[in-house]
């Protein structure tokens, strides 16, 4: 029986849905960010002539790298994808939304078992609610503006068991780079996957993100979580609408499974060159740093501010380091304001970046390393040369807040009780 | 209606040693630093540039020509230009023991017929044979026999290639 992808596709195509074939299927939701939206754009005007979108309420431009523009070519972009936008009558999601993906999660324009594809490596994002959301090239998306539709191969299903209970600070980020560090950089390659197991259950929707943030590196095409109580809510309050989840089925058939225990956790750290290479803190406990950056789609949650907060308050930034903060969404951004947590950042000497969105981990945004800097971020990728010429260790956000108060890599254990 | 079945010279992409050449990644293809060539018909030069024993390939490609790559073929990057480059030599078809995801939508989104055949490095076949490819039915002949069965080329596919590529294609839905 089916997968959570086969169930998907089986509701969103006429054609049949098993792993190898190749179908059409509908799409309920079509975006184009800054970078990649004019191209779109582009393709659209040569190709036809007029009528370019198959559905102007489906459609949608989240501007969320260059936030707002940093160089003219980026604003001259925006301009061209405001004005498509304005003609069409496509919706859009202006240099102040954030990040495209995060937004769309927010504003109820996806639910469990929706369509979705976007100028965006991280689209499989979606995953984190049981969506299908899966990045693509900018013709591919033209081609969706103008159709509704797109092509895909249905993929094979791994199924991955998460258990064990793990306390604080080990966190979601942690349980996701054990996930990490067992299936490899491309123990995903091509394929779907559906999680399993009371570590997963347990994960709030703002775990479940930084969890589904991850499947690119693995090489996957999309990791399903199943949707709980929590995230349930969370979607009817967000469209408005009664949500029944979706479910693999009992007897699926999975290409392979894996198990994973995360039973009593320890925080875990990626260092160079890839975010694969997860090692305990504590074994490179005493690294000096020079930077930290908290923020993206992986980490840019409300529960990641709060546990940095957690970690910061009372506490001061060590002299010599520079700690950036960005929230992922304008709705996250506001709360960390509504609730106190900016004080706390101030106090603690925190550079808190005025704009949410993808933060440091664009390029063309602030907050770029230099030659021989270290730095722990809480991004999804370490590979050289991605965040400037420095070295990128990637932790959790109460990892990266303890060690910014240290001066070296440290867990929160240390920092505070 | 364009032919479901091709005839052409094939190239087997081998690696110095003579073997199956995996895991030929975009770069090799077509390197970055000719990313800014937007004209396709400036592409076909660059065609392999960077992949070791291949380099001279531009020059000995002839239009109707057929690649044989090995496994894993055009991972890495999504430009359209590694594809474009094969295009532009008039290249006809691409057949591949696998290829990478993007890669692979890239060749179908631009109505280029791309077979694949797990194991064909295996048939015996050999670079400068001249091949006949039914797409419909996936098999590969030589002097009338047939040497080889790929997969067919699914329905999807074939709508696209007969259509001329994805955006021609789309034309046709409205
Ligand atoms: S935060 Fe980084 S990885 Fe995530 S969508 Fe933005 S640029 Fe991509």
């Amino acid at each position: 029986m089916s997968t959570i992808v086969e169930k998907i596709f089986a509701e969103h195509s006429k054609d049949r849905v098993e792993p190898g074939e190749i179908v059409w299927i509908d799409l309920d939701v079509r975006t184009a960010r800054d970078f990649g939206g004019p191209n779109v754009v582009k393709h659209l005007m040569e190709h036809y002539e007029g009528d370019y979108l198959e559905d102007p309420e489906k459609t949608y431009f989240t501007f969320d790298l260059s936030v707002p523009a940093k160089t003219i070519k980026y604003a001259i972009n925006q301009q061209v994808c405001r004005r498509f936008a304005k003609e069409t009558g496509m919706g859009i999601f202006d240099v102040d939304a954030g990040i495209g993906t995060h937004v769309l999660l927010e504003k109820g324009i996806v639910r469990p078992g929706s369509t979705a594809v976007g100028t965006d490596s991280h689209y499989n994002i979606l995953g984190a609610i049981g969506a299908f959301g899966q990045g693509m090239g900018d013709k591919d998306i033209a081609f969706a503006f103008k159709t509704g539709k797109t092509w895909f191969e249905v993929p094979e299903s791994m199924k991955i068991t998460v258990e064990g209970k793990y306390d604080w600070p080990a966190s979601a980020r942690d349980l996701t780079f054990a996930v990490m560090k067992e299936i490899g950089s491309s123990g995903m390659l091509g394929k779907a996957a559906d999680y399993y197991g009371d570590a997963i259950d347990n994960l709030s929707l703002d775990g479940r993100i930084t969890l589904a943030s991850q499947t690119t590196e693995m090489g996957g095409i999309i990791a399903f979580i199943p949707p709980n109580k929590e995230v349930l809510s969370f979607v009817e309050e967000r469209t408005g609408q009664p949500q029944k989840g979706i479910y693999p089925d009992k007897d699926a058939t999975y290409s392979e499974e894996v198990h994973i225990d995360v039973e009593g956790l320890e925080p875990l750290v990626a260092a160079p060159p890839k975010p694969t290479n997860v090692k305990p803190v504590s074994e490179l406990e005493g690294m000096e740093i020079d930077s930290v950056f908290i923020g993206s789609c992986t980490n840019g949650r409300y529960e990641d501010m709060l546990a940095a907060a957690r970690v910061l308050k009372g506490n001061k930034v060590k002299e010599g380091v520079n700690l950036r903060i960005t929230p992922s969404t304008k709705e996250v951004w506001a709360r960390v304001i509504k609730e106190g947590l900016i004080d706390i950042f101030l106090k603690a000497g925190a550079v808190v970046l005025t704009n949410p969105g993808c933060g440091g981990c664009a390029e063309g945004m602030p907050g770029l390393v230099g030659k021989d800097e270290v730095e722990l971020s809480t991004t999804n990728r370490n590979y050289p040369g991605k965040q400037g010429p420095g070295k990128i260790y990637l932790v959790s956000p109460a990892t990266a807040a303890a060690s910014a108060v240290k001066g070296y890599l440290t867990s929160a254990k240390e920092v505070m009780q | 209606m364009r032919p479901t079945k091709l005839k052409g010279r094939m190239w087997l992409i081998t690696d110095p040693e003579g073997n199956r050449f995996d895991d030929i990644d975009t770069d090799m293809i077509f390197h970055n630093k000719w990313l800014y060539i937007t004209d396709i018909n400036e592409m076909g030069e660059y065609a392999f540039g960077n992949t070791p024993g291949w380099e001279d390939f531009p020059g000995k490609a002839k239009e109707g020509d057929i690649l044989v790559v090995g496994r894993n073929f055009g991972a890495g990057s999504s430009r359209q230009q590694a594809v474009d480059c094969f295009r532009a030599l008039g290249i006809q078809a691409i057949i591949g023991e696998s290829f990478g995801a993007i890669y692979k939508r890239n060749v179908i989104n631009s109505g280029m017929p791309l077979i694949e055949a797990p194991d064909i490095f295996e048939s015996g076949m050999k670079s400068g044979d001249l091949v006949e490819i039914d797409l419909e039915n996936g098999e590969v002949k030589k002097d009338g026999e047939v040497v080889f069965r790929a997969r067919p080329m699914s329905k999807v596919q074939m709508d696209i290639y007969q259509a001329g590529d994805l955006f021609e294609y789309g034309k046709m839905l409205k």
